[in-house]
């Protein structure tokens, strides 16, 4: 019990720590260091890329399904978004086909 | 605080929504199945609110982990908050008294909704990023509240709906390779982390592939000179 409220606390501490650490260094009243500014504004398009590799990566192109319902459920998204550009039917239509998909097919 | 912008927030929200309902319904079931309550459940989610290092502090509560364990596998699980925080040091700038919250809440999901806000007036950002991260934390709670609570009683198969969260990162990916014209960050980010993958597998590869992508940016900006 004492040891799970201390693993609690300490996940939560470190965690906080590592959200403010950023802000805490270049949040100042001072001017946002230009190189800092320049990530702020490339970085999310990088990361975004990083967070999707993230959710795929435990997918196996070796064994079956091959990861087929992943990728054809992203590019399902993806096409969605360039022919209508609404988040909401892009990210509803790929979470319905992907679920089809597991559920049914593979 | 104006309709139209609670309105923004909620509809950028929905798909968070669903998917944090469900993820945290599973923690809450797996917590639940270690004999942790709701109130447990609940807590974990209103004071670490980070999904996946959730479900590895189940863990180490579960076995006798030493706290210097646990602080280093949350900073190896969690590094990846560090480089939000980067990109968003100059929008959260002028956020006032919400400052500490928002960088609080900041999580993968709401980061991905903040740092590609809908169109709307500058002085209503800060409303926008306020709403969606208290609307992110709530659903978070409530299902993880409610999955430790219901257990496994779900009356139909949710399963693959979790893939709302990975769609949500694709949409974003998306809309934001539709709206510039420089495509060279996005390819960079997909090449690191594909790359890092394959070397490093996928327990290890986070870190390796924000390394990447720093350099890369770095040697980037150097390139582009003056103009960036």
């Amino acid at each position: 019990m004492t040891h799970s409220i201390l693993v609690i606390a300490v996940t939560a501490l470190v965690t906080l720590v590592l959200r403010f650490l950023p802000f805490l260094v270049f949040g100042g009243k001072r001017e946002t260091p230009a190189y800092i500014s320049y990530l702020g504004r490339l970085l999310p398009y990088a990361v975004m890329a990083m967070l999707v590799v993230y959710c795929l990566r435990n997918i196996s192109f070796a064994a079956a399904p091959f990861g087929v319902p992943e990728l054809v459920s992203c590019a399902a998204v993806i096409l969605l978004h360039v022919w209508k550009r609404s988040s909401i039917l892009s990210i509803l239509g790929g979470t319905v086909c992907y679920m089809l998909l597991v559920q049914l097919v593979f | 605080m104006k309709k139209d912008i609670l309105k923004k927030a909620f509809v950028a929200s929905v798909p968070v929504l669903s998917g944090y309902l469900v993820i945290g319904l599973s923690f809450g079931v797996v917590l639940q199945s270690r004999g942790y309550g709701p109130l447990w459940s609940a807590a974990m989610s209103a004071f670490i609110y980070a999904g996946s290092m959730q479900f590895v502090a189940v863990e180490l509560m579960s076995s006798a982990a030493s706290l210097f364990t646990v602080a280093l596998t949350t900073v190896m699980v969690n590094m990846r908050h560090v480089f939000y925080g980067l990109s968003m040091v100059d929008r959260y700038k002028n956020t006032g008294k919400a400052r500490p919250y928002l960088i609080f809440a900041l999580t993968d999901e709401t980061y991905s909704l903040v740092c590609n806000p809908p169109e709307m007036a500058p002085e209503d950002e800060k409303s926008f990023y306020i709403l969606v991260s208290v609307l992110d934390h709530v659903y978070w709670i409530l299902g993880s509240f409610l999955g430790s609570l219901l257990g496994s009683v779900l009356p139909f198969s949710t399963e693959g709906i979790d893939f709302a969260l990975t769609a949500l990162f694709v949409s974003v990916f998306a809309e934001q390779w539709l709206s510039t014209k420089d495509h060279v960050p996005a390819l960079l980010g997909l090449g690191a982390s594909v790359l890092c993958l394959l070397i490093f597998g996928a327990d290890n590869f986070l870190i390796p592939s924000m390394l990447l992508i720093l350099l890369g940016l770095s040697l980037y900006r150097k390139r582009e000179g003056a103009r960036a």
